[in-house]
């Protein structure tokens, strides 16, 4: 898995959100993209995935152009989103949740078992409207929603939003044991900054659309480098 | 007149007419349940087509009764001209309206989804032309094919009329278990939910929305061609179902299959009731009484009252 993004503009209605964006994300990395409020970075993962036409630039995925291709056509290539807010479908059962999720993956019954050992709370519940679960519950289910797939890069849309503090904890566990287990490469967006500092390998800082900062190795666990671009 | 439907077909009324016979002997008031399943039948049918456009896809068909008069006249050209037994015939009456409803989605209705009024308005268009284009076409009116299997021995009620009774059934359940229980209604109503976010888990919307406004087609033409031997075959007979059909979108509430099968159960009771009482005519005025009635207690209809119930009793248990 490859993801290089060049010169990345992007926006609603030709108001500009994304200015010049550039980076890259490596086979097998888990990287965070972080930033206050309304600078852009759902806007970046929604332009990743297709749910937004970029103006201009490009997003090669495995040495292939992805711009101009539809989300349901990134899914296929086993890309996974979780989005923010988790957006589960409400009135369908956490199962038939998961059923969608697996319009990429193909019917691979070992991939729910997978997924129910990481959430086992989604096998108990499996019959239940998926609106009638807490908070946690539906981030779990959107992760997993998104695992049926089989994806091997996940985009997720701040994991902590909303979700109890020891849920968090469990849920950022969770995200780092799939890298572990599957592989699977993770560009995540976050304000949280034990979220960050417990999952990222590396960061990218966005402000006003674009990036300012790359931060690395050991610059991760300093937290004042990171407040930078978090507190207002 | 073949009927197409053979043996099964002949011994069709005779096994109803005995045992409604058995039923009157035990004290059933068959007359009177026979009209209000009469009346369960038509409203249900008439409605099936457009609650599933209107329930899934937030989208008003106002051509729906043109819809079920290309379905009818599908089905007697069939019958006439190409002399086709009456089943396959309306199995094409069906698929036929199934196909143009798939193309009217992708050439104009999906260029309007969330625009209520617009979509009105154009499928209003489109009833007024495929009414007039009907009438330059084929003129004033075609001849009817004829009810198959007569009357119901011992009862002056149509025997073809007493089999819509149970086709109304299957055809409802048969749309509840599409919905609900297959990989193609579940991504549906996943797409109707959120779009976005289907797209996201791989769901070919556009797909999505063309096939569920083709099945709503296609269930509106199935109603024409059922009631293809028993009505008038003119362009205008698609009228002849909209109070029935709009009345129970309006009643049924928000969940689709269950709102109309909940509906038809009401309204053809009350319809029953007052057409036998005062007419045809008071039968209709009964049912859009009926629909505001609903409307001013019950915002989320008759599915709102049954889900208040269910949570009800849940609460004691
Ligand atoms: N659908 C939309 N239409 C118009 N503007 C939007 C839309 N979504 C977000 N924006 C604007 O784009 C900017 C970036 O938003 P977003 O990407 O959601 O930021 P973040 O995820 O970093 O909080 C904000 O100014 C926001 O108001
Ligand atoms: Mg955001």
């Amino acid at each position: 898995m490859t993801l290089e993004i060049s010169g990345l503009n992007a926006g609603y209605d030709g108001t500009p959100i994304l200015r010049d964006v550039s980076f890259n994300v490596g086979d097998g990395e888990i990287v965070g993209i972080v930033g206050r409020n309304g600078v852009g970075k759902t806007t970046l993962l929604k332009t990743i995935m297709g749910l937004l036409d970029p103006e201009s630039g490009s997003i090669q995925y495995n040495g292939e152009e992805l711009t101009g291709k539809a989300a349901n056509e990134h899914a296929r290539r086993s890309i996974g989103y979780v989005p923010q807010g988790r957006d589960v479908f409400p009135t369908l059962t956490v199962r038939e949740n998961l059923l969608v999720g697996e319009t990429v993956g193909g019917d691979d019954e070992t991939r729910y078992e997978q997924v129910y050992d990481y959430f086992p709370i989604l096998e108990e519940r499996a019959g239940q409207d998926a609106g009638t679960l807490s908070g946690g519950q539906q981030q779990m289910l959107a992760i997993a929603r998104a695992l049926v797939g089989g994806p091997d890069l996940l985009l997720v849309d701040e994991p902590s939003e909303g979700v109890q503090p020891s849920i968090v904890q469990s849920i950022t566990e969770d995200l780092e044991e799939i890298n572990d287990e599957f592989g699977t490469t993770i560009l995540f967006v976050e304000q949280n900054l034990s979220v960050i500092q417990g999952l990222a390998d590396r960061c990218y800082a966005i402000d006003r659309g674009t990036i300012v900062d790359e931060i690395t190795g050991d610059a991760v666990s300093d937290q004042e480098n990171l407040e930078e671009y978090l507190v207002v | 007149m073949t009927s197409g439907f053979g043996a099964t077909g002949a011994l069709t009324p005779l096994i109803i007419g005995d045992f409604l016979g058995f039923l009157d002997s035990i004290g059933v008031p068959v007359v009177q349940l026979l009209q209000i399943a009469d009346n369960f039948a038509f409203i249900t049918l008439a409605a099936i087509g457009l609650t599933v456009i209107f329930g899934m896809m937030g989208v008003i068909n106002l051509a729906h009764g043109e819809f079920i008069m290309m379905g009818a006249y599908i089905t007697t050209l069939s019958v006439n001209v190409a002399s086709l037994p009456l089943p396959v015939a309306m199995l094409l009456g069906a698929l036929g309206t199934a196909a143009f409803g798939a193309v009217i989605e992708r050439t104009i209705v999906r260029r309007l989804y969330g625009r209520l009024l617009d979509s009105m308005i154009v499928t209003f268009g489109l009833g007024l032309i495929l009414t007039q284009g009907t009438r330059i076409i084929f003129g004033n009116t075609l001849q009817s094919i004829g009810t198959p299997f007569g009357e119901v021995p011992g009862y002056t009620y149509s025997g073809y009329r007493v089999l819509l009774m149970f086709v109304a059934i299957a055809v409802l359940s048969a749309a509840y278990l599409v919905f609900t229980r297959t990989e193609f209604g579940i991504r549906a109503r996943a797409t109707i939910q959120d779009a976005e976010t289907a797209r996201a888990m791989g769901v070919d919307t556009d797909r999505m929305y063309t096939t569920t406004f083709a099945i709503g087609s296609g269930l509106a033409g199935l109603t024409g061609a059922l009631y293809a031997p028993s009505a008038t075959i003119v362009p205008g007979m698609g009228q002849a179902f909209l109070v029935e059909s709009f009345v129970t979108v309006v009643t049924g509430g928000s969940t689709v299959l269950l709102g109309t099968t909940l509906a038809g159960g009401v309204l053809g009771t009350i319809d029953a009731i007052f057409s036998n009482l005062y007419g045809n005519f008071f039968g209709q005025l009964a049912l859009l009484l009926t629909a505001i009635i609903v409307i001013r207690l019950l915002p989320d209809g008759l599915t709102g009252l049954a889900y208040r119930i269910r949570d009800k009793l849940g609460e004691r248990q």
